[in-house]
């Protein structure tokens, strides 16, 4: 029993990490229907800056409070400006072309933040300092869940429901729905489309960085190259919710999260990131449009 | 003139504020150490304040040329001049394929190897071309079915000692079987759910072949793979050499014909209907399920042919070789030639696997230069660099009055 909670707990930490990620695609693919394929270099980008950062203060002599929430801040506002930028380099001069192109494009920018990462800074794995601190009254239940973990579930959900909140009651946030449903319209009772797409992509990449921050401290490493691997993963989470649905994004990465978990505990590690896989295919071909997505007709 | 500069300026002072943790500060976490690279602060600045500059020149040109194009003012290129061209296309063909044939004569043999990687990624980039290029379905993990191929030799050779000329046909097969596998669950999906569930395939072929040990022996791959060998008899490494590198300019000649026969073939033109608009095609009367699938194999297929021969080259293959960096190679291959377009895709293959090699010094930035130049492709010249022309019927009166 003991063994099932901690691999439940694990699984919803590890779910929660993609849940994030996810939220970035879901929102970019809800607007503009384009799978943005760098968004998993942007919370790579996020996660290099918070560990820069960290070792900038922890050099001067920041405590380890003040450590967490300026690199935090400081990894969310680069990743933001990140995915702005990228999405007027690669996206905005696109829009109106064919559908494989802009696609295409993210490939290449994808590969391009790769390697600027990894010339820049190093290709080899770099240790990531603990910056969430140990919680005293966890302690008993240290063999579940450890202090990063609880942090993980904890902020991501309150991260969600500020985000459900920013869509369901401000402005922008009405505009950002009034766009996924019909650019065009949305653009004649005058809202500013472009902004509002630049305003998604940089919630989404903010909202990558808090991921980036967060597994960077859970893994204790990070290279140019997690981003790779947890984009798809969090891709898979998006479209296993049904993707363009924000809570479907989030059931998404859950249950990611626990069939990772459970099955490289009761069945194999060595094939951790083939059930993710597995999983995107079965989807896939069983139900398209996901646990939460509306099934659409393609219009003429 | 002055609101240009102070654009540009702009533009300069966001990249130095974007690139100043990563490209400046550079943290030991180990040893405790910052180093601080202004340097890289100072090139970042001047770099993007000129390129920002060349940036709005090319947008205000492509505005200005698809007005022109609405206007129906639009010339053709000097470059798409030459190749419909018979009279100046021929000669140059023919120069071109003399060259290929004298070169392992030429040059060394370390020389000839890297023409023969060159010219297998000629034959992957005509394949995958097949599928992205001319019936639009975006493959990214087309080098699962390298991996088919050249696993299926080293593994029958190894097992049962089939030998070179045995084991092209057989991995052909089986990597059009595997696209067909593949295919047939995800031709529902519409294109960008295509793209991610071929990566996770070719990942989830890479992680099968790395970690079932006993079928594939791990990670640390096959070696000893026997060179193909001719009539029976053993050649050096030497003799080796040039007869593969004979062996493979066939082969991407027959490639080529084939490739160039489909394309106008019906098949060919279902394709592109398919590629152009779906539902139109349905309404036509063309068999989806059936006409992307035999895109699927078919493209499958060579990929299959080259893994093979690649086997035979190496002599050594293990997962690693089978990244999803090796996909992306051969899709930029693909995108750069210009989709659809065999003349561009060859020469692309030749100038994305040949230049590096030459460039030593500039190999650290190979990647980051594919990456840019993916994207200022599609954002600048979206049909490649030798557009793929297609073929028109035209109807000329001065003829028929005769």
């Amino acid at each position: 029993m003991e063994y099932f909670l901690e691999l439940f707990l694990g699984g919803l930490s590890k779910g929660s990490i993609y849940a994030l990620i996810a939220l970035g695609y879901t929102m970019v693919y809800g607007i503009i229907e384009l799978i943005n394929f760098a968004h998993g270099e942007i919370y790579m980008i996020g996660a290099f800056t918070a560990l820069i950062v960290s070792g900038v203060l922890s050099f001067i002599g920041f405590n380890k409070l003040s450590i967490l929430i300026l690199a935090t801040l400081v990894a969310v506002i680069y990743s933001s400006a990140y995915g702005y930028t990228v999405e007027k380099i690669a996206y905005k001069p696109l829009r109106g072309s064919s559908r494989l192109s802009p696609l295409i494009s993210a490939i290449g920018m994808s590969i391009f933040l790769q390697n600027y990462v990894l010339l820049a800074q190093t290709p080899d794995f770099v240790p990531f300092p603990e910056l969430i601190p140990e919680f005293k009254w966890l302690e008993p239940y240290s063999s579940i869940i450890g202090s990063t973990d609880f942090a993980i579930i904890v902020v991501t959900a309150v991260v969600m429901i500020l985000l459900t909140l920013l869509i369901k009651f401000t402005k922008i946030g009405k505009a950002m729905r009034a766009t996924a449903q019909n650019q065009v319209m949305a653009r004649l009772v005058g809202v500013n489309v472009d902004r509002v797409i630049s305003m998604t992509f940089i919630i989404g990449s903010g909202l990558a960085a808090i991921g980036g921050v967060l597994i960077g401290s859970h893994v204790g490493q990070i290279n140019f190259y997690i981003g790779f691997i947890a984009g798809i993963k969090a891709f898979t989470a998006a479209v296993l919710g049904g993707i363009g649905s924000i809570p479907g994004a989030v059931l998404g990465g859950l249950v990611l999260g626990l069939t990772e978990s459970f099955g490289t505990g009761y069945i194999s590690s060595d094939y951790e990131d083939v059930f993710a896989f597995l999983l995107l295919v079965l989807i896939l071909i069983f139900r398209p449009e996901g646990i939460l997505g509306e099934s659409t007709t393609q219009k003429v | 003139m002055i609101r240009e500069l102070k654009k540009s300026l702009v533009v300069s002072l966001w990249f130095m504020f974007l690139t100043f943790p990563i490209m400046v500060i550079k943290v030991d976490t180990l040893q405790r150490t910052i180093i601080w690279r202004w340097k890289n602060l100072f090139l970042v600045g001047i770099g993007s304040f000129f390129l920002s500059i060349v940036w709005r020149y090319l947008i205000e040109r492509k505005t200005k040329k698809a007005k022109q194009k609405e206007l129906g003012l639009e010339g053709a290129s000097f470059v798409s001049k030459v190749i419909t061209n018979p009279r100046y296309s021929r000669p140059l063909y023919l120069a071109f394929f003399i060259f290929i044939l004298a070169f392992p004569f030429l040059f060394s043999t370390y020389q000839t190897n890297i023409m023969i990687s060159a010219l297998i990624y000629v034959m992957l980039g005509l394949g995958l071309n097949i599928v992205v290029g001319i019936a639009g379905l975006l493959d990214l993990g087309y080098v699962a079915f390298y991996a088919v191929g050249a696993y299926s030799y080293a593994l029958l050779n190894y097992h049962f000692h089939i030998g070179f000329w045995t084991a092209l046909p057989i991995g052909g097969f089986l990597a059009a079987l595997f696209g067909i596998v593949l295919g047939f669950p995800v031709l529902r999906l519409r294109g960008d759910y295509l793209a991610i569930v071929t990566l996770g395939f070719g990942e989830i072929i890479r992680l099968i072949l790395e970690n079932w040990d006993s079928f594939s022996f791990g990670p640390s791959g096959i070696s000893n793979i026997p060179r193909p060998s001719f009539f029976g008899m053993e050649l050096g490494v030497k003799g080796a050499t040039i007869y593969i590198y004979y062996l493979i300019v066939v082969m991407a000649l027959i490639t080529i014909f084939v490739v160039n026969r489909l394309q106008n073939s019906r098949l060919g033109r279902a394709w592109l209907a398919l590629r152009e608009d779906e539902i139109a095609c349905q309404a036509m009367g063309i068999d989806k399920t059936k006409t992307k699938l035999t895109a699927f194999a078919l493209g499958a297929m060579w990929a299959g042919f080259g893994g093979v021969v690649f086997a035979a080259k190496t002599t050594f293959i293990s997962p690693a070789c089978f990244t999803f960096l090796e996909s992306a190679i051969i899709l930029s291959i693909v995108v750069l030639g210009g989709m659809g377009s065999i003349v561009g895709v060859v020469l692309a293959a030749l100038v994305m696997i040949l230049l590096p090699e030459y460039l030593r010094a500039f190999s650290n930035y190979r990647m980051l230069i594919f990456g840019a130049s993916m994207v200022l492709m599609m954002v600048f010249r979206p049909e490649g660099l030798i557009p793929s022309v297609r073929r028109k019927y035209e109807y000329n009166p001065a003829e028929n009055q005769s």
